[in-house]
């Protein structure tokens, strides 16, 4: 299912921008009011028809947001109906749903099964209630659990699940029985976030104000390595910092999320809704952050796109470099020395040897990637080699 | 020419020198309203910012007097400021008379009087002229009779003004026409000029301005400046009215400006004589005494490349800052660059802050340092003000630090204060002497190198602004010199070390390492400061490391964000040096140098 010929197709992406409640941490951009769902739905069709009509050829459709669960089976099979209708999407495509425990039943995510979802990733984010307390969210342990029971009965055989660490008051082993709880879960995939605090939400100025003190970053960073080992010794292997997949049982299939990894490797996208990115051909250009106005914009007739930029070389090194070292299979040397029409290893030289010397970077024939310790200064490390 | 009046207005700092100029200005009518504003001759950013002239500035202002006929005064405003009397002198030079203001509630101050030695020395009449007689401080007759004993001069002939509220304009003007001489000289004679200052404009080249003692000179004539020979053909000459207004020539007795498309900068010095190459003057004018910095340090770009453009920049900002001296140095943390002499602290903070402005550079400036003569074992001496020349101790038989006479003017109730910052900076109270029977001239001998340092803002506030202060150096004496290193993770940083006083060198270590740790952010690795003489670590702090530094997430809209923050950080880069390892801002090279009140 993965390979480099894959990644090269596009990849369609739907924002759905409406949650049951913010969860305090969250930046993403969602509303709570759900009375506009309906002109929404209207608006993103009309999207999808301003948009459609280019020659690109996507092999993944991915329903973010927000919580595309809001949204029935009949909704998102028909959001999935028009998207087919309108671009090139192959046959064998990857069709993601993101879900959150507090808004689906069994009934509902076999409906999205029906509806040709054949990818399900649930918000479980910790399977213990006094994190999900404290994170915000609208659910139970439990029902994270039984979410991805019912997405399994519902005959989903590509199950992702995500979680959350570095949560104030967590121990290490507590994270651990929550990493080991979603590992007898067996989903295919499995994220794992470290809890960051983005300006402008709840939990930050909770944080700012000393309301609560943030885990210490020691703790954090233990926590990174006993994640990496126990998913590593549960069959599943690290691709990017925070995601974990499991090889398929043919051994050659794996269960990287396809439409992410475009996110990483340079590979066009098309993101539709509110404050949805896209990214074709160096262009990159994003819609406004509110459902009004996408809505009224699209009812005027007109893309509701509120910026745009084009990249010019140094900036998509940059960005090469950024999300290149943030796979755990690293810079492709030789792809990279190719697009830029540079010597990666010339102009990084010295840079990377102290970066090796100090056991953060690896560099081999053709690969440049970070070590597990490298990781851990992902950001630094780029801004050092830019 | 006998309608030829050429002052300058001179006074201590803030006395309200450019306020005058500033009524003198509007008197004569060659601005309109709509163009006009406060402190108009100060039009530097930067003398705006601080509310203070840093340049002297010429402006040639038409005068109808009640006489009935008109004259052209030429009005230079000259800075207050101590480190800035290189400015007054040369403004001087250019004058047959001086105002010299004092301000009614603060009195005689001390560049009142070292600015009344420098224009006698000038031999110019001097007005006196009490200013700011609005102020409900004023003290109009203690100040007359601080005329009459500090200065020497009479007070019956001080005009009584305030410039603020525009009180006394006219009597001013009536008294340059009446009481100064015109200028002197034979217009048919050939053309002597003294160049007293000059300024690189991009389009036209350097712009000289200068004062005529004798002869003419008009577009199209072919110059010569006398030092170096170089002959320019005159393209403009004009007057400065605010901006630059060409006339068809300019003769004996007047001050203006020429262009002559100098585009190789070095030719013009400030100084020099211009004269006509086919009619040359015999001998040229005696030019001005060099300008005596008396603290130095080094310079240098931020980003090593923009050396070239440094030196560029170096050498326009010369024109236009005769003080300047410069020469190449070179830092193995900090590449290529130039080891500068200042007039004094002040000076130093503005040189930088134009070429940063002006030039658009982002500089690095090392630990002023005074100048020290080294006596050898072997008996020879050698004299350093850059501590990275600084030789092995084992063969300095002993060292010698520059001392200073400080004169201090204060009101008496702030005896016991000066005396005990004086004493801290190790100094020595040689006299005092009541100037009127509440205020006192304390005379004290003090390291130089104490001075520098802060002792001018110290003095303010320790006296409410009451005290002023003028010096000169006097002589050398034995000193305990050392010099402190600062080694970042156990490499020494050249750029930071220091030549202190032994009773200073745990002090200023300590502060160093205390401002660099607050200033270099933390990294991947611990980062240990240190302050040390010779192998002996005398100070010691540390910043920690961070434990992470990434990013959980990054899809589709993170990473613009991401980017635009990197391509932030690259910006940011540029103001970072590397020492092996550790990346270190110049905003912490840039805060070693800040003195602890700040
Ligand atoms: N009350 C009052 N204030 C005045 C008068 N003249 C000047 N000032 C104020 O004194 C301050 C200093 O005035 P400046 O004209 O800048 O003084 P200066 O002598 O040019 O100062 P430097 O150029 O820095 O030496 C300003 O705040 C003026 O507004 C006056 O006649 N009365
Ligand atoms: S459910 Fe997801 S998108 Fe909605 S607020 Fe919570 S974290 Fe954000
Ligand atoms: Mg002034």
């Amino acid at each position: 299912m993965d390979t480099a010929k894959n990644i090269e197709n596009a990849g369609l992406y739907l924002h759905i921008p409406f949650c049951i409640k913010k969860c305090s941490y969250c930046d993403f951009y969602s509303i709570t009011d759900l009375s506009l769902k309906e002109a929404f739905l209207k608006a993103l069709i009309s999207e999808m028809h301003m948009v459609s009509g280019g020659s690109l050829l996507f092999d993944t459709l991915y329903i973010g947001g927000g919580t595309p669960s809001v949204f029935d089976e009949v909704c998102i099979g028909r959001i999935i109906e028009t998207a087919y209708s309108l671009f090139n999407i192959l046959p064998d495509s990857e069709v993601t749903i993101e879900t959150n425990p507090g808004t689906v039943s069994r009934k509902r995510l076999a409906g999205y099964r029906g509806a040709g979802v054949n990818r399900v990733n649930v918000g479980v984010q910790s399977l213990q209630d006094v994190n999900l307390d404290f994170l915000g969210r609208i659910h139970s342990g439990k029902e994270g659990e039984l979410a991805i029971r019912w997405a399994r009965q519902s005959g989903f055989d590509n199950i992702g699940l995500d979680l959350i660490y570095g949560i104030p008051g967590q121990t290490i082993k507590s994270w651990l029985l929550d990493l080991k709880r979603a590992v007898e879960l067996e989903p295919e995939h499995i994220s794992c976030y470290m809890l960051t605090y983005e300006s402008g939400t709840p939990m930050d100025r909770d944080r700012k104000k000393g309301i609560f003190w943030p885990a210490p970053d020691s703790h954090v960073c233990d926590m990174f390595e006993t994640t990496i080992d126990l998913l590593n010794s549960s069959g599943y292997a690290q691709y990017e910092i925070s995601n974990f997949a499991r090889s398929g049982s043919d051994g050659l299939k794996s269960f990287k999320s396809r439409h992410n990894q475009k996110y990483w490797s340079f590979v066009p996208y098309i993101g539709l809704g509110p404050s949805a990115h896209s990214f074709v051909e160096s262009e990159r250009c994003w819609n406004c952050r509110s459902v009004n106005k996408y809505i009224k914009e699209l009812n005027a007739g007109r893309l509701p796109l509120t910026g745009k930029e084009l990249l010019n070389k140094e900036q998509r090194i940059m960005e090469a470099i950024y999300v290149g070292l943030r796979r755990t299979d690293g810079i492709d040397v030789d792809i990279f020395n190719e697009k830029f029409d540079v010597s990666f290893k010339k102009i990084f030289a010295e840079t990377i040897a102290r970066l090796e010397e100090d056991g953060l970077i690896k560099l081999t024939e053709n690969r440049c990637s970070l070590t597990r310790k490298g990781m851990l200064f992902a950001d630094s490390i780029t801004s050092m080699l830019i | 020419m006998k309608n030829i009046r050429n002052f300058s207005i001179i006074a201590h700092i803030d006395h309200g020198k450019s306020t005058l100029s500033d009524r003198l200005i509007q008197a004569t009518d060659i601005v309109s309203d709509r163009d006009f504003h406060d402190q108009i001759l100060d039009t530097m950013d930067i003398e705006r910012e601080r509310g203070i002239t840093i340049k002297s500035q010429s402006v040639c202002l038409p005068y109808s007097a009640r006489d009935g006929q008109t004259y052209t005064l030429n009005l230079i405003d000259t800075p207050g400021h101590v480190d800035f009397t290189y400015e007054v002198s040369r403004a001087l030079a250019s004058c047959e008379g001086a105002l010299l203001l004092i301000d009614a509630s603060q009195g005689v101050e001390a560049q009142t009087l070292a600015n009344l030695y420098l224009a006698m020395e000038h031999d110019l009449v001097i007005i006196p002229v009490i200013n700011k007689i609005d102020l409900p401080s004023a003290d109009i007759e203690r100040v007359k009779g601080q005329i009459e004993k500090d200065l020497g001069l009479d007070p019956e002939k001080a005009i009584l003004i305030s410039a603020k509220e525009g009180l006394g304009i006219e009597d001013i003007l009536e008294a340059i026409v009446q009481k100064l001489p015109p200028p002197s000289g034979d217009s048919g004679a050939p053309l002597k000029a003294l160049i007293f200052d000059s300024h690189y404009d991009s389009f036209r080249g350097t712009i000289v301005h200068f004062r005529i003692f004798q002869g003419k000179i008009k577009p199209g004539d072919l110059i010569s400046f006398m030092s170096n020979k170089a002959v320019y053909k005159v393209e403009e000459t004009g007057i400065f009215q605010i901006n630059r207004v060409p006339q068809k020539g300019l003769s004996a007795g007047q001050v203006g400006y020429l262009i002559a498309g100098i585009k190789t900068v070095s030719d013009t010095k400030c100084g020099d004589t211009i004269t006509l190459k086919n009619r040359p003057c015999k001998t040229p004018m005696l030019g001005f005494k060099e300008a005596k910095p008396v603290v130095f340090s080094s310079i240098y770009p931020v980003a090593s490349d923009d050396y070239e453009e440094l030196a560029v920049a170096m050498e326009k900002l010369k024109l236009n800052d005769a003080s300047l001296i410069y020469e190449k140095d070179s830092s193995a943390a900090l590449g290529f660059g130039f080891r500068c002499g200042f007039l004094g602290l002040l000076h130093l903070e503005v040189v930088q802050e134009r070429l940063e402005r002006e030039y658009n550079l982002s500089l690095i400036l090392t630990a002023p340092s005074v100048r020290y003569k080294l006596i050898m074992q072997d008996g020879s001496t050698i004299i350093i003000d850059n501590p990275a020349l600084y030789p092995d101790p084992t063969v300095i038989e002993h060292s010698e630090e520059p001392f200073i006479r400080a004169s201090i003017i204060i009101p008496d109730n702030y005896m016991g204060t000066v005396m005990k910052l004086c004493l801290e900076r190790r100094g020595i109270n040689r006299n005092y002497q009541y100037l009127t029977n509440d205020r006192l001239e304390m005379i004290f001998e003090l390291p130089l190198a104490e001075v520098v340092y802060d002792f001018y803002d110290r003095l303010k506030s320790v006296t409410q602004g009451y005290g002023s202060f003028d010096y000169d150096i006097i002589d050398y004496r034995d000193t305990d010199l050392v010099r402190v290193d600062i080694l970042i993770n156990g490499e020494r940083v050249d750029a930071l070390s220091q030549l202190v006083h032994r009773d200073r060198a745990v002090e200023r270590a300590r502060l160093a390492c205390e401002r660099l740790r607050d200033e270099i952010p933390r990294q991947m690795f611990k980062i240990a400061i240190q302050g040390a003489i010779g192998g002996k670590i005398i100070a010691r702090k540390t910043v920690s490391a961070f434990r992470k530094d990434v990013t959980a997430k990054c899809y589709g809209g993170d990473i613009t964000r991401k980017r635009k923050l990197l391509e932030k950080q690259k910006k940011g880069k540029k103001r970072m040096k590397m020492v092996g390892k550790v990346m270190i801002p110049q905003s912490a090279f840039l805060a070693v140098l800040k003195t602890d009140n700040d």
